[in-house]
């Protein structure tokens, strides 16, 4: 199974026009892919092509951790009359690559009586995964490494790895602080990864398929959210906020408290390694928030209404890619205000939130889901 | 059924006081209004620090260059930090008698940490906080100021 590979450079056929790219990529990375076909063995054209992948994800990575720190220092900022970031750059903009730059100038302190294998490796599992999980996602029309016919299904398992990650941090520490973040973390994660796979399973139902591509292509006549009316918005809303918690992020974060914890799980760690940590967490909303896109508001779709032809000609103008980004940091943006409206939940009121109100709610939704879809009752 | 109508209460009313604060939330996102944040540098000029910040320990003095301070040594007493340092000398007044009276009110900025101890208890309200916050200095010695200026005397009618 080659993965379908993805390839940005310039080098395209002379017969399509420049602009058909921003609505169909695979008409960039096809001929590519012929080319390295042609020219290399089959095996080395693979290579070159997860290489180009790679270093692409690589970028990407970076492009959008730096992005999304910068924009939740501005979005807090402006919650609170502020202006935040201003400095370096237009409006600060570069503020977060300075960050990053002093941040790899500093010193990784070693921690005495730490597990140093342990230690080191935590970072690098929580960035591995997000990295698996970016993998699985559609950015755009054909832009999308790898299609599995489990894709939902694949992105949910993987994702929840990254615990392993931050329970490794806080154990391997050798620090309180850094042992009870990363057990509030655990306890968080194995609970609302129930919910988030019950909200999900909810919009499987509907669209019958776990490929991510499907998914997407069932909403070309209109959004799943409005497609699925009641029981679609009660998993959205459910997934919005059993999302934040996955990803550890206010009002739930009690993992890194940084009033009771210092910082949680990576309460020991500097400079570097300090930096995947937090770059991690962005990216981890990130994903969640495109997931919810993709499920729950199209994905790369369109705003399409059932047969409204013209109107759905008019919104296929706009690309594929932009409607994704759009929808991405939307939803970011609903994750972010929640964070800066919202005071932390205790560890109790985290599992009674979880246990007596969302997992009923949801379970109650899928038996729902369930019989509209028997029923035909959707759009 | 009661227990289940409460449920539901419970989680209405719940998302929408949640809502009601992400409405005030995303207001304050879309029409800050007011920015409070300074740009220090630039707005040099033009800004005017709160009359209660506490700059520096200043001793105010009128125009004919009096000041309030007797040399009673108190704010060196209460200063928690030994800031001040109060070198008094002796005067002979006019009708013949001796008397005390400050001769340098030493203040080090360096160690003062603008607790107001020594302006509030100052027996003859002879002390002040200036705003002026702009301390940085490129000699530790320039810190070390002498609050009563050359020449001046106490005022009329302050013992
Ligand atoms: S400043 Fe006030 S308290 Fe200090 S010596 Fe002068 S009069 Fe006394
Ligand atoms: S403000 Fe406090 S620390 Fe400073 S000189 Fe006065 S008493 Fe001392």
């Amino acid at each position: 199974m080659l993965p379908e590979i993805v390839a940005q450079n310039t080098s395209a056929s002379q017969s399509v026009p420049w602009w058909k790219f921003f609505y169909d990529f695979s008409l960039l990375t096809q001929p590519v892919d012929v080319w390295l076909k042609g020219s290399v063995s089959p095996f080395w054209s693979t290579v070159i092509e997860m290489a180009i992948v790679g270093v692409l994800f690589l970028l990407f990575y970076a492009v959008v951790g730096l992005f999304l720190v910068y924009a939740e220092r501005k979005v807090c900022a402006f919650i609170q009359n502020r202006l935040g970031p201003n400095r370096i750059g237009p409006f600060g903009i570069f503020q977060t690559v300075a960050d990053l730059i002093k941040l790899l100038f500093k010193e990784l302190i070693p921690i005495k009586n730490a597990d140093s294998f342990l230690f080191n490796l935590a970072p690098f599992i929580v960035i591995i995964v997000n990295f698996m999980v970016l993998a699985a996602i559609p950015f755009s029309k054909g832009l999308h490494a790898i299609d599995f016919n489990i894709g939902i299904f694949y992105v949910i398992a993987v994702s929840s790895m990254s615990v392993v990650g931050v329970l490794l941090a806080g154990w391997s520490s050798n620090s309180k602080y850094s042992l009870i973040g990363a057990m509030r973390s655990g306890a968080q994660i194995v609970s609302y990864e129930l919910s988030i796979g019950l909200a999900i399973i909810t919009i499987v139902i509907l669209a019958g398929s776990m490929q991510l591509s499907e998914i997407i292509e069932a909403q070309r006549t209109g959004w799943f959210i409005f497609k699925g009316h009641i029981p679609a918005l009660i998993a959205f809303v459910i997934y919005i906020i059993s999302s934040t918690a996955e990803t550890n992020r206010g009002p739930f974060d009690m993992a890194e408290a940084e009033s009771e914890l210092t910082a949680g799980y990576h309460t020991e760690y500097s400079g570097i390694r300090f930096a995947f940590f937090y770059l991690a967490e962005y990216i981890n909303m990130f994903i969640v928030a495109s997931i919810a896109a993709t499920l729950f508001l199209g994905g790369w779709m369109p705003f399409h209404v059932g047969s409204w032809d013209g109107f759905n000609r008019i919104m296929d103008f706009i690309p594929p890619f932009i409607w994704y980004i759009g929808k991405t940091f939307f939803i970011i943006w609903i994750i972010m205000l929640f964070k800066w409206t919202f005071p932390r939940l205790r560890i109790d009121q985290l599992l009674t939130l979880e246990w007596k109100y969302l997992l009923p709610i949801n379970l109650l939704n899928v038996l729902i889901m369930a019989f509209i879809v028997l029923m035909g009752w959707h759009f | 059924m009661r227990s289940i109508i409460e449920y539901l209460r419970e989680i209405v009313l719940g998302i929408w006081s949640l809502l009601k604060g992400m409405k005030v939330t995303s207001t304050y996102f879309f029409s800050p209004g007011k920015i409070v944040t300074q740009k220090y540098p630039e707005n040099r000029k033009s800004l005017v620090m709160l009359e209660r910040f506490k700059g520096e320990v200043v001793m105010p003095h009128n125009e004919k260059n009096e000041h309030k301070c007797t040399g009673c040594g108190i704010c060196e007493i209460n200063c928690p930090n030994g800031t001040i340092e109060i070198i008094s000398k002796v005067i002979i007044t006019e009708d013949g008698k001796k008397k005390k009276a400050i001769d340098k009110h030493i203040y080090r900025l360096g160690m003062c940490t603008f607790c107001a101890l020594c302006v509030k208890t100052c027996p003859s309200n002879a002390l002040a906080f200036s705003q002026k916050f702009e301390h940085a200095v490129f000699n530790r010695a320039l810190l070390n100021k002498i609050l009563n200026k050359p020449g001046s005397q106490l005022m009329k009618g302050v013992e």
